[in-house]
């Protein structure tokens, strides 16, 4: 087991020597996007025409399906094949593993009768064409009993129970603390359920070669991927290839397959012929996981200094009846600020909702809701700047576990936010700033995730023309991992970009956990460094063990690379050159990245603090944000166009929390209001002003052989809060459940007399 | 998506003369609302004809000092007008504040007014409608939504018409042309092109069957300022909360009915002196509301307020 301390020596991405690391460096797949020649995977070009798949959803939440007429569907023209869970092929038991390694069980599609959710696929359809199949999936008639759907999330609190496993976490006696602290706040917040609306619908396709399956999928992790269809299939895991090479956005929501995978691969094998099947953007909003919604109470009670005495963030939320994922929103808080006295934890309902699962900054990006509100208006009860009470409250060690911080800048964050930004203009008495039919405020909150480092493994090849290849399965969902593979790729074995090719999104490369949880970089990228290193060492010692090269007989060790070059003090060779003669064939080799044994000795984030002026419009209610701004501090940054991508990407979507997205259940039917992007928004270009993320120069030793934290979800987090505290800020009015439309608005700025 | 037959009309008067002899006959322009719909086989033509390249896309001065706008002109072209922009700017306003840039390169004059409702229970056919299915029952009566109707609504149908340019063309006292069955030319004032719901929400014009939009007229330059707002969450492509075109003394109002709303008895107040916020309270007198609407209410006699403000200046 490695420990952090060795992750101290010098290394290429630290050395930098050609600067590649934190360049902005154009998207390595960017040209293959924009030109429409990098397939997503419903645009696979298998090697025989395929067939096409269509699922039914089902049109009741709870209940059963009683009667199934698939006459009609199957006369229709060009239909190939029409399943219920009557006559799918047989698939193992959910969950069973046959392999125990396996790190997915088995997801059987149409697996019974039984609906435990609206728009749950409950009917396939496959047919020559797209079109034949959608016009026969409606023609498949089915029946049901249907129960009255348990919906009412804010109603049925009185079902909630912990989270499987979980415990509250108290230090000290918050109620004591609470009770007697000189100034309280005492609030709730409910956020809604939101979706995921990735550009690319999940889809599939897949075809069969002998008893091997080959799939393309849309998929954030790879392992899983290919684990749980061998599972689903009854078939070895090696049987399974799967790939997914480009996606058009995760979020979370492709954290797991669905069943347009399983689908596919079933059809495949029994038409004998490839088989596509995707989600309509009308399914991917039932059929696919959400984010679930939550009340939070957040209770802060401080001294007239400002300091906190106690604290607390309890969070309920809901989950799928047969699911287990909570929405973790009070877990940040345990990390953020000082206070001796500390409560938080979650309550979970189990209702006839789709699957709640995760999506971009699961926790942070509810919490930050509440809690980060929270701070603002405590700030202005204590007659505190929003920043000063954030300082005053600021932790020397992790408030919860006392372990020291790998590194924590966020207080570095708001000041040198605050001053890019210009808060000094902040007027902290709300309303009082006019633009025209504008009322502006300014907003500002703080931004924490975790930083993750999880077990990854790469390849690295050379060949003759002295061109670099990265292995791994690995996945880029639109994050750049591509982009920044190819940089540490380039800076460790010293060749230009244009040299270094970059293979990932394959079942059959080394295995890395894959995007999510911001891991992704750090991980993937450690990994790299390390078989670049080991690269490096096989191309030394071939080089010093060939008689015809110059630098033969010289030591491995003080070999250097840089242009394309293999050196050892004046003697030199091109590294093409060096291949060539010496091993035609290239050279591979594998590394490996673990996380260190003594990691966990460090409390290690990420931080950020988000700043935003809006206007209200007083007459409307309407808010529009004039400008926003993002400090991050997140170890070093290994490409400075893509990290800003991320990070802004991340303040849009806080902006869509604050602001838009939210999809209401009707209880009636369990099925949610917002079925397409019309009904569902999401925050678009003309509600966004000025946007810049700005990321401080940090290396954190701790985190990773270079130095590096991610930035996926870092963005997302606090964003919202931020908007939210300049609406109160422009015009005194609060509204504490998101988003914060019109219609909720607009009582409050009446009653202002606005 | 059905399977249909399609042609492409020769000229107006053979589009409609297909329109009469082909049973489950759809007009087809810029296709930007009708091809959703029939990809979620809400709308179910057997056949179309297309218009979207008869030659009546034309901005044209009348005698009299008015416009005529083809109704194959897009959405772009008409609020990108010297002559709109210059005389006629509420109606740019509200053009643009409707849909997104592509949409309004596609969508035609004709189409977008009779562009069929953003109700979600409209669209999701899971649930019963009475547009979709007369008689079906309506699932948005009991649903919480905020989109609904506060004015002219019924038990059959609450669902608002989601168009921003019609209601600038009913401020505007526009009128409409089209083409009989019969092969004549009617016009009659585009206020009384569309339908409340009634027990009947999925007639939604007077329109007789055939009938083919051939132009929209604006009369000659009205008095008194102009001024389209719009409330909405996001600041594209998002349908009215409310939204309002004051043209002088005349007040319509979008987002609260099915069809574009002309506030006579709001006009009618003001004229004899009432504030804006006591002639909406006469418009508004017999609003229904839910709990999730009846934000329309302030909000629409604020905008007025705000819009008649902004209009005089």
């Amino acid at each position: 087991m490695s420990s952090v301390q060795d992750w101290e020596a010098p290394n290429p991405v630290k050395d930098n020597r050609s600067g590649l690391i934190g360049k902005g460096v154009d998207r390595y797949e960017g040209p293959l996007k924009v030109t429409g020649a990098a397939p997503y995977a419903y645009e696979v070009t298998p090697p025989s025409p395929p067939a096409y798949g269509v699922m039914v959803g089902a049109e009741i939440a709870t209940g059963r399906i009683t009667g199934v007429d698939t006459v009609e569907a199957e006369a229709a023209p060009g239909v190939l094949a029409v399943w219920t869970h009557r006559n799918v092929p047989a698939q193992p038991p959910r969950g069973t593993k046959a392999h125990p390694r396996s790190t997915s069980g088995s997801r059987p599609a149409l697996e019974s009768d039984r609906v435990t959710y609206f728009g749950q696929p409950v009917a396939f359809v496959v047919a020559d064409t797209l079109e034949n199949a959608t016009a026969a999936a409606k023609l498949v008639r089915l029946t049901y009993t249907a129960a009255d759907p348990d919906v009412d999330f804010p109603h049925r609190l009185d079902a909630a129970g912990m989270p499987p496993g979980e415990q509250d976490t108290e230090i000290g006696d918050f109620e004591a603390g609470f009770a007697a602290s000189d100034v309280k706040l005492d609030e709730t917040w409910t956020t809604p359920i939101q979706n995921h609306c990735q550009m690319e619908p999940c889809a599939s396709v897949a075809w069969w070669e002998g008893g091997k399956c080959i799939a393309h999928t849309s998929v954030q992790m790879v392992k899983p991927a290919q684990h749980g269809l061998a599972e689903t299939l009854g078939i070895g895991r090696d049987d399974v290839h799967l790939l997914t090479r480009y996606i058009g956005g995760g979020f979370g929501g492709k954290g797991q397959t669905y069943d347009d995978l399983t689908l596919a691969a079933l059809a495949a094998r029994a038409l004998g012929r490839p088989v596509k099947v995707a989600f309509t953007r009308q399914q991917m909003m039932h059929g696919t996981i959400h984010r679930p919604a939550t009340i939070q109470r957040v209770r802060l009670g401080a001294g007239a200094d400002g300091r906190l005495n106690a604290m607390s963030l309890m969070t309920w939320t809901h989950c799928q009846r047969d699911g287990a994922f909570t929405e973790h929103a009070s877990n940040f808080a345990r990390n953020l600020y000082a206070a001796p006295n500390r409560l938080t934890g979650h309550r979970l309902v189990k209702l006839d909702l789709p699957h709640a699962g995760a999506m971009r900054a699961p926790g942070e990006a509810s919490g930050t809701l509440s809690l980060e509100c929270a701070m603002d208006e405590l700030a202005e009860k204590l007659g505190l700047d929003p920043i000063e009470l954030r300082i005053r409250n600021e932790p020397e060690v992790d408030p919860e576990n006392g372990r020291p911080f790998s590194m924590r800048q966020l207080v570095r964050c708001m000041k040198e936010g605050a001053q890019l930004f210009g808060w000094d203009r902040r007027l902290p008495t709300p309303g009082q700033v006019r633009d025209g039919r504008w009322l502006v405020g300014l907003g500002m909150a703080a931004a924490i995730r975790g930083n993750f480092l999880l077990p990854a493994k790469c390849s690295f090849s050379v060949d003759a023309d002295g061109v670099i290849t990265v292995r791994q399965g690995m996945t880029d969902i639109g994050t750049g991992t591509y982009t920044v593979l190819a940089q540490i790729a380039a800076e460790t074995l010293g060749v230009p970009l244009g040299k270094v090719v970059v293979e990932i999104g394959d079942s059959e490369l080394p295995p890395a956990p894959g995007s999510g949880g911001q891991f992704g970089a750090a991980t993937a990228g450690s990994a790299a460094l390390a078989a670049g290193m080991n690269l490096r060492q096989a191309i030394a010692e071939l080089a010093v063990a060939d008689p015809g090269s110059p630098l033969h007989g010289g030591d491995p060790n003080a070999v250097t690379f840089q242009d394309g070059v293999v050196a050892l003090e004046n003697r030199s060779e091109t590294l093409a050159e060096l291949v060539r003669r010496a091993a035609p064939a290239g050279l591979t080799v594998e590394g490996e990245i673990r996380p260190a044994q003594d990691a966990q000795k460090w409390s290690q984030q990420t931080y950020g603090a988000h700043f935003c002026e809006v206007g209200v419009d007083p007459v409307s209610g309407e808010v529009r944000v004039r400008r926003m701004l993002g400090v991050f501090a997140a170890g070093r940054i290994l490409n400075a166009k893509t990290a800003r991508s991320q990070l802004t990407g991340g303040m849009i979507w806080g902006v869509a929390s604050a602001l838009h997205e939210g999809n209401a259940p009707d209880l009636r039917y369990g099925s949610l209001l917002g079925q397409d992007l019309g009904n569902y928004l999401v925050t678009v270009q003309a509600d966004v002003g000025e946007l810049d993320a700005i990321m401080l120069d940090e290396v954190d030793d701790k985190a990773n052989p270079m130095g590096i934290k991610g930035v996926g979800e870092l963005g997302n987090s606090g964003a919202g809060a931020a908007v939210a505290n300049a609406i109160y800020n422009a015009c005194g009015v609060r509204v504490r459940d998101y988003p914060i439309t019109p219609d909720k608005l607009l009582p409050g700025l009446i009653a202002k007399g606005w | 998506m059905k399977p249909f037959t399609y042609e492409r009309a020769s000229d107006a008067k053979a589009a409609v003369q297909a329109a009469v002899e082909t049973p489950g006959a759809r007009f087809i322009a810029g296709g930007t609302n009708l091809l959703d719909l029939m990809k979620l086989e809400i709308e179910q033509p057997q056949h179309l004809i297309d218009v979207g390249r008869l030659p009546m896309a034309t901005i044209e001065d009348t005698a009299d000092g008015g416009l005529r706008i083809g109704a194959m002109a897009s959405n772009t072209k008409v609020a990108a007008d010297a002559r709109v922009r210059s005389r006629y700017r509420v109606l740019s306003q509200a053009i643009v504040s409707g849909a997104s840039g592509q949409l309004r390169n596609k969508a035609s004059t004709g189409g977008n007014l009779l562009q069929r409702t953003r109700c979600p229970y409209f669209y999701d056919t899971s649930k019963p409608c009475n547009k979709r299915q007369p008689g079906a029952g309506c699932a948005a009566l009991e649903g919480h939504i905020r989109e609904s109707a506060i004015l002219g609504a019924s038990r059959a149908c609450i669902a608002v018409h989601p168009s921003d340019m019609a209601v600038a063309l009913v401020a505007l006292d526009a009128s409409v042309e089209t083409l009989t069955p019969s092969g004549e030319t009617r016009s009659f004032p585009l206020m009384e092109l569309h339908r409340l719901p009634g027990e009947t929400p999925h007639l939604e014009t007077h329109l007789i069957p055939g009938e083919l939009i051939t132009a929209v007229v604006l009369p000659p330059l009205p008095e008194g300022g102009q001024q389209y707002r719009k409330a909405r969450d996001r600041a594209s492509y998002a349908t009215a909360h409310a939204s309002v075109a004051v043209v002088g003394g005349r007040i319509a109002l979008g987002g609260l009915a099915h069809k574009p709303w002309r506030a006579a008895d709001a006009e009618a107040a003001l004229a004899s002196g009432a504030t804006a916020e006591e002639a909406m309270g006469v418009e508004l007198k017999d609003a229904t509301l839910r709990d999730e609407n009846a934000f329309k209410v302030p909000l629409a006699t604020r905008l007025v307020a705000a819009t008649l403000r902004e209009a005089a200046q």
